[in-house]
């Protein structure tokens, strides 16, 4: 069992003053193997904050950050599955799924993690999964109107991963999970 | 004189020597009923402490041993007159017989511990005997000594009520009587050692006589403890006798440590009851005595016992303790002249945890407190004692930890004021304590009235209060700065879009002032402020009536242009360009055509001038496209001209590869996937052959340069927008079109010496996934039938 979390669009301090306190409570170090970060922290402190939870963190630059040596895109290899990172805002138009599934292509890789709409999203298509954690805090997007505050929990044993988000709605954390799986023998998860 | 240490060792010995010397002969005589001769050796024995030579520190060893002794003689006298060889009287008579009075005096005290626990005569006679003829004795060292032990072997056999010795009616009063006496005698013979010897010792006598402080307070702890000690007596006759005492003798450190004695020993209820008696003494102690420190302690116990139950508040108020406390404080200040600005703050931080504690409620002695503070700091230069700075801190700091609510500390009219009088380095260092408390609590500010008394406040971070600024301020300290004021930003916040937007005019109107510095901080979160404030009244369209509103989109917009335009004068121009493409969406939203085409234009203007980077014009212009195709506010020129705009800078672009791309997602902005969108299919076949002649390019430059194939990704990255677009139905994208790009690829990459990797993968998986449509069937599957892999 590996927890890998994917998080991203925090927008701090630009468009909100902190991760929710629920969140926070709920992130603890030491439980969290791997952070696939989408970008958009904006600053340093954010950064010294996820790197507390996990050693292991990864981060692709938003438009909005601070820090612009943060690669464009980040592949890199979790247990059975090939994992990509991008912030999306390089994918036009945006938060469009065929798109993104062709940056996914281009990857190759299992799962694709992306940001830029704020809006929580797990889909499956024909080449993998395209996984969105929406927006940490619930920072304004001009793309997405209402956004509740979000991140994703992955749950990575051998062929199978489990997808848990975490939303904020109305101050009370919900939870959903979607399962997806890997057939070993195709080069691609179907 | 008192002797140099090595000798004093020698001596301390020798007295040992001689006391355990006599103690044995004492005891043997005592054995053998010799009384005689029993008392002839203790009479020697006693002897030892009539010595000069020790200190008090190692007198105090002498005297114990003696001590011990005695109470062994304590015992054999019991037995011996209650046997009857000798009655008690006889024998107090017997003891008085001993050629030297310090010994006389001793074994007398000892004998009328007997005589009392006897009963054959009053408790109160005996006392009384017992401390008037202790006068005999006016060395100050031996004298303590001796009275020390006269209260230890006193303070269990007084005339209490209750207690075995009760005498009559007014028996409690002779017991105070006798407590008092003794305790002034010793306080005198105490301050009387302050003025033996040279005055160059004056330290060495000090240290000295704070050895011995204990033995004077034991006599306070007695009356304390004296059961018949209740308020009355306390009010009426303990305390202003200890008072009196206390202020005659004149010698600051018994001032300074009987005053503290009187407010550890007695009960917290007695202090309150005798506010008015016990700080009246304060102004006529000694101008050297640390008063603050006393009055601090007594606050602080006082609050103390206000926290412990709540029965106890109404007596506060009744006995009026703030206003009293806060007069003897300004008695005292006023007083002492020469006391340190530290020490008058210290004085008012500790009245203010007072306050807090016992009258939280009461705002207005709060702001009186800091009222204080101000007249003390006023007229003086800004601050420079660290020590006063950080009693101001702690000072400001108290109400926002109690009230937990910064609109509580915005209400009192001092609080700013006493803030002003700090120097610029801890005003900020104030500042941000404000602001943390404001975040950790997570207080909404709702008013612009509370706004602009806020931001008053935090001025210091705003902007530079002062021409003289610090340059040496680090940058990672100013970055946390500029951060925590950007969070508060979003602390500032109302539902009723009117007040939302003075809100949001008051906190520009503070940030315009903060320089080039602070801008890119403060903007930003300004402008999502006013954003999300946008998006509320878009759900709010026009539902409003006659009244005159000034809260609307348009007017926004135009806040947020000159608020935007700010940042052109850090600059920042790409920061400044993302807020105007996020703005132009927002109009876009509220169907404001001008106001979103203005937002484009000076985005473009910025791309154009300002941004002068490579790699940001890549990111730059993907912005503007991935904007630009979400518009569906403008109509066919205005669209026209800004997407031409758009693909004209994106094959303007350095690096062919970035071109490219820029160019191939210019496409999606003639084709939006929605009901009413737009679907050109031939410009966005325009768009995509142009980016193919870019890829060809790419290919043949690199041969020429470098003799190695060229960047074989861009034409698989061309084929999958193809595909999407094939997908999506654009009739310009065909079967037979899609056929021979692939052929194009599968050339390209086989012509190639060096193959690559990822690319080779990249077209493996475009080839899966057309695999994949063909084999789904239905519509999809019959597009792609004619597509052979």
């Amino acid at each position: 069992m590996v927890l890998v979390l994917a998080i991203g669009d925090l927008h701090i301090p630009h468009r909100a003053p902190d991760l929710p306190a629920k969140f926070k409570s709920m992130l603890v170090p030491g439980k969290i193997q791997h952070i696939l970060c989408t970008g958009n922290l904006c600053i340093k402190e954010v950064h010294d904050y996820l790197k507390s939870l996990s050693p292991d963190l990864h981060i692709t630059r938003g438009e909005y950050d601070e820090d612009v040596r943060y690669p464009e895109n980040k592949t890199l290899s979790i247990g059975q599955f090939k994992l990509g990172l991008c912030h999306g805002h390089q994918i036009v138009p945006w938060g469009d799924l065929d798109s993104l599934a062709m940056l996914q292509r281009q990857l190759d890789i299992d799962i694709l993690v992306t940001g830029h709409t704020h809006q929580f999203k797990a889909y499956k298509h024909e080449g993998g999964v395209i996984i969105n954690p929406g927006s940490a805090t619930g920072a304004y997007s001009s793309i997405t109107y209402d956004v509740n505050p979000s991140f994703v929990l992955m749950d990575i044993d051998g062929l199978r991963v489990v997808v848990y988000v975490y939303e904020l709605i109305d101050g009370e954390v919900k939870v959903d999970k979607i399962d997806f799986k890997k057939t070993a023998t195709t080069q691609s998860a179907h | 004189m008192l002797p140099h240490g090595d000798d004093e060792e020698k001596w301390l010995a020798e007295g040992i020597a001689g006391i355990q010397h006599n103690a044995f002969y004492m005891h043997r005589a005592l054995d053998s009923n010799d009384l005689k001769d029993a008392l002839r050796y203790s009479v020697q024995m006693l002897s030892e402490l009539r010595t000069s030579l020790l200190s008090p520190h190692k007198y105090y060893e002498l005297y114990m041993r003696a001590f011990d002794e005695l109470r062994k003689m304590e015992m054999f006298f019991r037995e011996e007159t209650a046997r009857g060889t000798i009655s008690v009287i006889e024998l107090y008579e017997l003891v008085q017989h001993a050629g030297n009075i310090l010994p006389r005096l001793y074994l007398l005290c000892t004998v009328g511990s007997v005589y009392i626990k006897s009963k054959e005569a009053p408790a109160k006679d005996v006392l009384k005997d017992l401390v008037e003829m202790c006068r005999g004795i006016q060395h100050p060292v031996r004298g303590l000594f001796l009275r020390s032990y006269l209260c230890q072997i006193s303070r269990d056999k007084l005339p209490d009520i209750g207690s075995e010795y009760e005498g009559d009616a007014d028996t409690v009063s002779h017991a105070i009587e006798f407590v008092i006496q003794n305790f002034t005698e010793m306080n005198k013979l105490w301050v009387r050692m302050q003025h033996q010897g040279p005055t160059r010792e004056k330290d060495k006598r000090e240290k000295e006589r704070s050895q011995l402080r204990d033995l004077v307070g034991k006599n306070l702890h007695v009356l304390s403890q004296i059961e018949g000690v209740d308020l009355d007596i306390y009010k009426e006759t303990v305390l202003p006798r200890v008072l009196e005492q206390v202020v005659n003798c004149k010698d600051e450190l018994a001032q300074h440590y009987l005053m503290d004695c009187i407010i550890q020993v007695f009960p917290d209820e007695y202090h309150l009851q005798t506010l008015e008696t016990l700080l009246g003494a304060f102004p006529q102690l000694q101008p050297t005595v640390d008063i603050k420190t006393v009055l601090s302690q007594l606050m602080d116990r006082l609050s103390i016992y206000a926290a412990s139950s709540i029965e106890v508040l109404p007596e506060f108020l009744q006995v009026e303790a703030f206003s009293k406390l806060s007069n003897a404080i300004g008695k005292v200040i006023e007083a002492q002249v020469d006391m340190p600005v530290v020490g008058a703050i210290t004085l008012y931080v500790s009245l203010l945890t007072f306050t807090l504690r016992v009258h939280p409620d009461r705002l207005d002695y709060v702001d009186q407190v800091l009222g204080a503070c101000v007249k003390k700091l006023s007229g003086r230069a800004k601050l420079e004692d660290s020590r006063a700075t950080k009693q101001i801190v702690a000072l400001l700091s108290a109400p926002l930890e109690k009230y937990n609510d910064i609109v509580t500390a915005l209400k009192l009219p001092n609080y700013p004021r006493v803030m002003d009088h700090l120097d610029n380095g801890t005003n900020k260092v104030m500042a941000v304590v404000i602001i943390q408390s404001i975040m950790k609590n997570t207080t909404c500010i709702s008013t612009a009235d509370k706004v602009e008394a806020l931001f008053e406040l935090i001025k210091g971070l705003i902007r530079d209060v002062d021409e003289t600024q610090d340059d040496e301020i680090d940058e990672e300290d100013f970055k946390e700065e500029q951060n925590s004021v950007a969070r508060l930003i979003h602390m500032l916040h109302n539902d009723d879009p009117e007040e939302m937007l003075k809100i949001i005019c008051t906190v520009r109107k503070h940030i315009i002032l903060g320089g080039p510095k602070r801008l890119p901080f403060t903007v930003p979160p300004l402008v999502f402020s006013a954003l999300k404030l946008v998006r509320h009244l878009q759900g709010q369209d026009g539902d409003v009536i006659g009244e005159e509103i000034s809260a609307t989109p348009k007017k926004i917009f135009q806040i947020l242009h000159q608020t935007i335009e700010a940042l052109l004068s850090v600059p920042s121009p790409e920061l400044a360009l993302r807020l105007y493409l996020q703005c132009a969406e927002a109009a876009n939203d509220c169907d404001l055509e001008p106001v979103a085409y203005e937002f484009f234009t000076q985005a473009f203007i910025l791309y154009e001038e300002e941004v002068a980077d490579s790699k940001a014009q890549v990111t730059a212009i993907h912005l503007i496209i991935g904007t630009l195709q979400r518009m569906n506010v403008f109509g066919v020129e205005n669209r026209d001209t800004l997407t031409h705009k758009a693909t004209g800078y994106s094959a303007k672009l350095l690096k062919k590869p970035d071109q490219c791309r820029a160019v191939y997602a210019c496409s999606h902005l003639f084709w939006v996937d929605e009901q009413d969108g737009i679907k050109d299919g031939e410009r966005v076949l325009l768009c995509l052959k142009r980016a193919l002649r870019i890829a060809n390019a790419a290919q043949q430059m690199a041969n020429v340069t470098r003799g190695s194939s060229g960047p074989v990704v861009l034409f698989i990255e061309i084929l999958n927008k193809y595909l999407y677009f094939f997908e999506k139905g654009n009739p310009q994208v065909t079967s037979s079109v899609l056929q021979g790009l692939i052929e194009l690829i599968k050339t390209e990459m086989q012509t190639d010496g060096s193959s690559d990797p990822s690319a080779d993968a990249f077209f493996a998986s475009t080839l899966r996934y057309i695999q994949f449509q063909k084999q789904k069937g239905g519509a999809m599957g019959e597009k792609y039938d004619p597509i052979k892999i």
